[in-house]
């Protein structure tokens, strides 16, 4: 059994399609990336997985249970699943210790000690140990990227979402995120990532999933697929890049 | 026993109810022209490189805005014939609501004026505008412009603030409602239809200010 | 006739000062306790509910506040609850108090990004705890400045409480008048006991605003 299941999922903004039967088993300790042109759906998908937009049909299975709207079965979800953002979007008014406590703390009601200890602990591992009474807006991008990761660890989900987590940083910062990317998928979580970095994916990653206007147009190992993509618009996407 | 309501008790005295709609508009329309034209003029002032007229300005604004309209019209009303002014109570109203909206708008005319941004000022010194003319032809437009919402807001707030003008018997909408629960003792209905009256007013306000700044901000547009 | 002297005629204002500040007081707590309740209501987003609040401030912005403070005071004594002009006040000054902050809080409320509800809904909150360490703790920041503004209009709003009879400080005025024939004078100290009471209220809003412009935390 997987950890996370899709079948058959479909969402429209309006009249627009933006995924059209989306099938995807995401298995423990795998590590996926996501890749495609903008505005083929991969943020989208990566929402729905998350909850934050309802689907129209399809199922989601996680832990082998369905999710259906009811806020129970939507809070359940996200206490599995985690998710950072492109933009960050740490909490201005917390410091970077109080954004890591804050939903163990509230959520979980977990003790403040508990929540405390977890908080450092995570901070320590994104390498921020010393900026924990830092306010978001006294941080690099990178390390508020970072605080954002520790984030959403603090609430030990079993899978970790990635959004485009290294497209709103200068290049310069991009290091330091992809880094504790790494050390995450070498500790063996359970990653799905949007990213653009296909070396990283092409190193780090053990399955790729192409999409391609609201489908999953090829999926397979990175190298493989890297090396010998089957379809012409993977070859072009890839061509493209390099 | 429980209390008939007798909405028709109003009906035999729409003439009233009229007049007033009537007068209230002429006040809000009287207030809102004259007043707005004071504001252009106060925040030229306001903006004005002379310290003592931008600070003279300063002041009238916060006595005028730190004070209810109730008691500005008392003062107008009762207190200036003290000092040899007697104004009728239209007068007395007409001017209130002038002072009022002239403050107001001085304030909200002015932060549109700082909104605009300086390279635009820049350009038009560097064509060798004078002051009066950058103002006139560079700034005063987008500044309106930019405000119009609120100082439409302001207006509306006015006209239903004009309400008041009763407690000195301007015959405006309330004085008339005032004068029939008085005849039929009917208050409750009388002030449950005026104050619809003054919805209906409000909302047509607001869309005549808006068909208003349409055509005066946007119809350039196409020309 | 008039064996007022200035002294007389403050003292007097003074005293009925009183009871415009605590009208004001009592009206700005109650109306900004039931305006958040409205705002929670309207943040919660169900269809009907958002519809009622919006129509209760058209209502409420839309019409004099003399005809609410009228309703109030000739309608309540309809359905047979006698009411003095002091509850008659508090009350139409409180629902007018409420449709101005929970419309300007709403601004506030929705100034803050989605980023936040998402980054917030993602880590299992629900929507009580996302409004209470999330969105209300910034939005506040934000709205303080506007609301100690509008402080101002509910303070000099309690002047049309005359109206209906509660005896503050515009109608203590009218009543000194009525008895000194001194209408210049008494008027001119009832505007200075507002300006006073009012103007420190809108230098403290102004200074907030500045502070706060910057500010992200
Ligand atoms: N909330 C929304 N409302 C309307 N259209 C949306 C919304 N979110 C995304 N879209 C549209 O859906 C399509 C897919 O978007 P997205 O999933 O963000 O693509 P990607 O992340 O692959 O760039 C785009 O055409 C986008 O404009
Ligand atoms: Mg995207």
């Amino acid at each position: 059994m997987s950890l996370v299941e899709l079948h058959a999922i479909h969402k429209s903004f309006g009249e627009l399609e933006v995924l059209k039967g989306i099938d995807l088993a995401i298995d423990e300790g795998q590590v996926i990336a996501l890749i495609g042109k903008s505005g083929s759906g991969k943020s989208t998908l990566l929402r729905t997985i998350n909850g934050l937009e309802q689907i129209d049909s399809g199922v989601i299975m996680v832990g082998g249970n369905k999710i259906s709207e009811r806020d129970t079965d939507l809070l359940a979800l996200r206490l599995q699943v985690g998710m950072v953002f492109q933009q960050f979007n740490l909490f201005p008014h917390y410091t970077a210790l109080e954004n890591v406590m804050l939903s163990p703390q509230v959520v979980k009601k977990q003790s403040k000690v508990e929540a405390k200890e977890i908080a450092e602990e995570m901070l320590a591992k994104v390498g921020l140990a010393d900026k924990m009474m830092h306010y978001p807006d006294q941080l690099s991008g990178g390390q508020q990227q970072r605080v954002a990761i520790a984030r959403a660890l603090a609430m030990k989900p079993k899978v970790l979402l990635c959004d485009e987590v290294t497209s709103a940083l200068d290049p310069e910062l991009v290091n330091e995120v992809l880094a504790v990317v790494r050390k995450l998928a070498e500790e063996g979580m359970t990653l799905v990532m949007v990213t653009h970095e296909m070396r990283f994916a092409r190193e780090v990653c053990d399955k790729l999933v192409f999409m391609h206007q609201g489908r999953i147009h090829e999926t397979g190992d990175p190298e493989e697929v890297f090396s010998n993509p089957k379809t012409s618009e993977l070859a072009s996407f890839v061509g493209g890049l390099a | 026993m429980a209390y008939e309501f007798d909405f028709g008790a109003i009906v035999p005295h729409w003439k009233l109810l009229f007049d007033g709609v009537i007068l209230t508009t002429e006040l809000t329309v009287i207030g809102a022209v004259v007043g707005v034209g004071f504001g252009i003029m106060g925040a030229w002032a306001r903006a004005s490189r002379a310290p003592v007229i931008s600070q003279i300005v300063g002041i009238y604004v916060e006595l005028i805005r730190n004070t209810p309209f109730l008691v500005q019209l008392f003062f107008i009303f009762f207190g200036l014939p003290a000092l040899g002014v007697k104004l009728t109570e239209f007068q007395a109203a007409v001017l209130a609501m002038i002072v009022n909206l002239g403050v107001y708008s001085t304030e909200i005319i002015r932060a549109g004026i700082q909104a605009v941004p300086q390279g635009q000022i820049e350009a038009a010194q560097s064509l060798a505008m004078n002051r009066l003319q950058i103002f006139r032809y560079v700034v005063i437009l987008p500044a309106l412009k930019k405000i119009w919402p609120a100082l439409s807001s302001q207006i509306v707030i006015v006209m239903l603030g004009s309400s008041v003008c009763s407690q000195i018997a301007a015959e405006e909408l309330t004085f008339g409602a005032n004068y029939i629960q008085a005849i039929n003792f009917r208050a409750f209905e009388v002030y449950f239809i005026v104050t619809g009256i003054y919805l209906v007013m409000s909302i047509l306000l607001r869309m005549s200010l808006k068909v208003l700044g349409n055509y005066l901000f946007e119809r350039r547009r196409h020309v | 006739m008039s064996e007022f002297t200035l002294w007389d005629i403050v003292y007097n204002l003074l005293l009925a000062g009183r009871w415009t500040v605590l009208l004001s007081l009592t009206a700005f707590a109650l109306g900004g306790l039931v305006g958040l309740i409205l705002l929670m209501i309207r943040t919660a987003g169900n269809p009907w509910l958002v519809r009622l609040v919006r129509g209760y401030v058209e209502l409420f912005q839309g019409t004099p506040l003399l005809m609410q403070l009228f309703i109030v005071f000739f309608g309540l004594p309809l359905i047979g609850l006698d009411v003095s002009p002091w509850v008659a006040a508090t009350l139409g000054l409180t629902l007018f108090t409420s449709a101005f902050l929970t419309e300007i809080w709403r601004g506030c409320v929705e100034s803050i990004g989605r980023g936040q509800w998402e980054a917030s809904a993602s880590l299992g909150m629900n929507f009580t705890q996302q409004m209470r360490y999330i969105v209300l703790p910034q939005a506040m920041r934000i709205a303080i400045p506007p609301t100690v503004g509008f402080s101002v209009q509910v303070v000099k709003g309690t002047a049309v409480a005359s109206i209906i009879g509660f005896v503050e400080l515009t109608k203590a005025g009218t009543m000194i008048t009525n008895a000194t024939y001194a209408p210049f004078t008494v008027y001119g100290c009832v505007a200075l006991m507002y300006f006073l009471i009012c103007y420190p209220l809108s230098l403290f809003a102004r200074h907030l605003e500045g502070k706060f412009r910057h500010v992200a935390r």
